[in-house]
């Protein structure tokens, strides 16, 4: 019982930062209608300017700094990379983005270097024990930042003028043009959002660990994500991140019970997940079926 | 005055769809825009509001201005801004928003006014203040055009562009339309009324222009346009009733097919 709880504990921890990175992927989506393949390389920019920034600012400084240049560099690309195909087969941009992933990720990699590094969070791997339960304080820091930004976010597009233009662009772009909503504001900000999302939830996966430059494969675990919470859904990627972490982490719970899997079931349990989904829902739990009068 | 000169657009750099269009919109008017379908109707609209580029279209000759200022070229939101909104065909509400947040985001170039203005289009369609909760989607069409109408106005344009408004709705709803469109214009703003519906829009237009294949054959006051035989037979559907003579073809009797507009 208390491994079943400590498990889903640390589930909601991971499964925070795979809601964070689905998130960016989904508002890239419901913008532009292009997976952005960018996002591990963002990811990983961000955790290591955290990294980099810890140091002389401290943690707490240097979290929102890091968010904010992640941010800018996301604009970046976007207005170098994907704003001149804006009108092409979303395919050929995606392609793009993968390119734009794996120079970015090259670059990162050489401020990585050969040390092992790490975002001097202030949590290591320290726990709270509540009663026999043993809760690690960064699997409850990543849940907080989670709730929080998750909270911020959903204010923004349900309440401010912008954020309800994105979500009219993400519904008939022409017609939000035609509104005099402009559209390239709201590529550029879509890509910003996504990008600060990654550094936060890049930089709560490496919390209280080391990490080198193959952290960006954390965050390829937000396609089963947003597979499995449907790709035009944000709670579809929160709900989806969290139960990801949670199954994830009860596989590696409980694999040691069922030896004849091996010693590592627990790392492609997204993938086998999304696996599952795709045969069931291949518009994932949540994902928007059309609205039509009948 | 929304004026339009020697309009030219192309389409991916090879298709002409409007060959050198004139059109005057005055201010406080109400102009009917009649034509076939593939006439250019929409093109240019869009060609009005900064949505060729969407389509990749392009203006490649005349001009659109706005009180003696050029427009064509400017981007949708700085049209918008000027107090050009357009009504786009097919209404083309964001059915996944509710009707309020539908309405807001008419209002998006005109942030500080959304209070005053919701008020206004709730007084206009008061239909809409009782759905203003629900998801846009599930209206009915005759409300859904009430929406787009009132979220085209949300950002007070003084011309308003309405493509098809009829479209696709009942006669009894085409009526409410058009008192609609009449209230509208009284309260100020000018109308561009693009129509199938020939009867309707001719019936409050005081101007009425018919584009052909890319071309206006015929600008005439709407009472004239609702004379000419022509126009009875073609978009009327009366000519060759009342006289007993055989159908005729369209070709054979298009007095305006030899009428050379070089210049307007």
């Amino acid at each position: 019982m208390i491994a079943l709880l400590e498990g889903i504990v640390r589930g909601l921890g991971v499964g925070s930062v795979y809601a964070l990175l689905a998130l960016g992927f989904v508002i890239i989506y419901k913008a532009t209608r292009v997976i952005s393949f960018a996002q591990p390389a963002l990811m990983l920019a961000g955790v290591v300017l955290v990294s980099h920034l810890a140091g002389p600012l401290g943690f707490w400084v240097a979290l929102p700094v890091a968010a904010l240049l992640t941010a800018v560099l996301a604009l970046g690309i976007e207005r170098g990379a994907v704003r001149p195909m804006v009108g092409r087969p979303a395919f050929v941009v995606a392609i793009i983005t993968l390119g734009v992933d794996v120079a970015i990720r090259v670059v990162v990699n050489i401020f990585i270097g050969l040390d092992v590094r790490n975002v001097h969070d202030p949590w290591g791997l320290d726990s709270w024990q509540l009663g026999s339960l043993q809760v690690q304080q960064r699997h409850v820091a990543a849940f907080l930042a989670t709730a929080l930004l998750v909270a911020a976010l959903f204010a923004f597009f349900r309440f401010t003028r912008m954020g309800l233009a994105m979500r009219a662009a993400a519904d008939d772009q022409e017609a939000a043009l035609a509104q005099g909503v402009s559209v390239g504001a709201v590529f550029a900000l879509s890509w910003a959002l996504a990008g600060a999302l990654a550094a936060v939830g890049g930089t709560f996966a490496t919390a209280g660990v080391s990490f080198d430059g193959n952290l960006w494969l954390t965050a390829l675990v937000a396609l089963p994500v947003i597979i499995l919470g449907g790709l035009d859904s944000l709670p579809g990627a929160v709900l989806g991140g969290l139960a990801v972490g949670v199954a994830q982490e009860l596989v590696a719970t409980y694999q040691n019970d069922l030896p004849w899997l091996g010693g590592n079931v627990s790392v492609i349990t997204p993938y086998v997940l999304m696996l599952l989904v795709l045969l069931v829902r291949p518009y994932g739990l949540f994902g928007t079926r059309e609205v039509e009068r009948v | 005055m929304l004026r339009v000169r020697n309009l030219e657009v192309v389409y991916d750099d090879v298709m002409l769809v409007l060959r050198g269009v004139s059109l005057d919109l005055p201010s406080g008017a109400i102009v009917a825009l009649l034509g076939a379908n593939g006439a250019g109707k929409t093109t240019l609209l869009r060609a009005l509001t900064g949505l060729l580029d969407v389509h990749d279209g392009a203006v490649t000759k005349g001009s659109v201005t706005l009180d003696d200022q050029q427009v064509h070229g400017l981007r949708p939101a700085a049209i918008v801004r000027r107090g050009v909104s357009q009504v786009m065909e097919g209404r083309r509400i964001f059915a996944e928003l509710s009707v309020e947040d539908n309405l807001r985001v008419g209002g998006h170039t005109n942030a500080g006014a959304v209070g005053d203005r919701l008020d206004h289009v709730y007084g206009l369609f008061p239909v809409l203040k009782e759905r203003r909760r629900k998801t846009a989607g599930y209206l009915s069409g005759g409300e859904q055009q009430m929406l787009a109408m009132g979220r085209a106005l949300m950002a007070e344009p003084r011309y308003l562009l309405l493509d098809e408004p009829s479209l696709g709705l009942a006669p009894r709803l085409v009526d409410q339309v058009r008192e609609i469109i009449v209230e509208i214009n009284r309260l100020g703003t000018a109308v561009l009324l693009v129509e199938q519906n020939a009867a309707m829009a001719l019936s409050i237009a005081s101007h009425g222009y018919v584009l052909e294949t890319g071309k206006v054959v015929l600008d005439k006051p709407a009472d004239r346009l609702l004379a000419d035989d022509d126009v009875r037979e073609f978009y009327l559907g009366l000519g060759a009733a009342d006289t007993g003579a055989a159908r005729r073809s369209f070709r054979d009797v298009k007095h305006y097919k030899r009428r050379k507009r070089w210049l307007s």
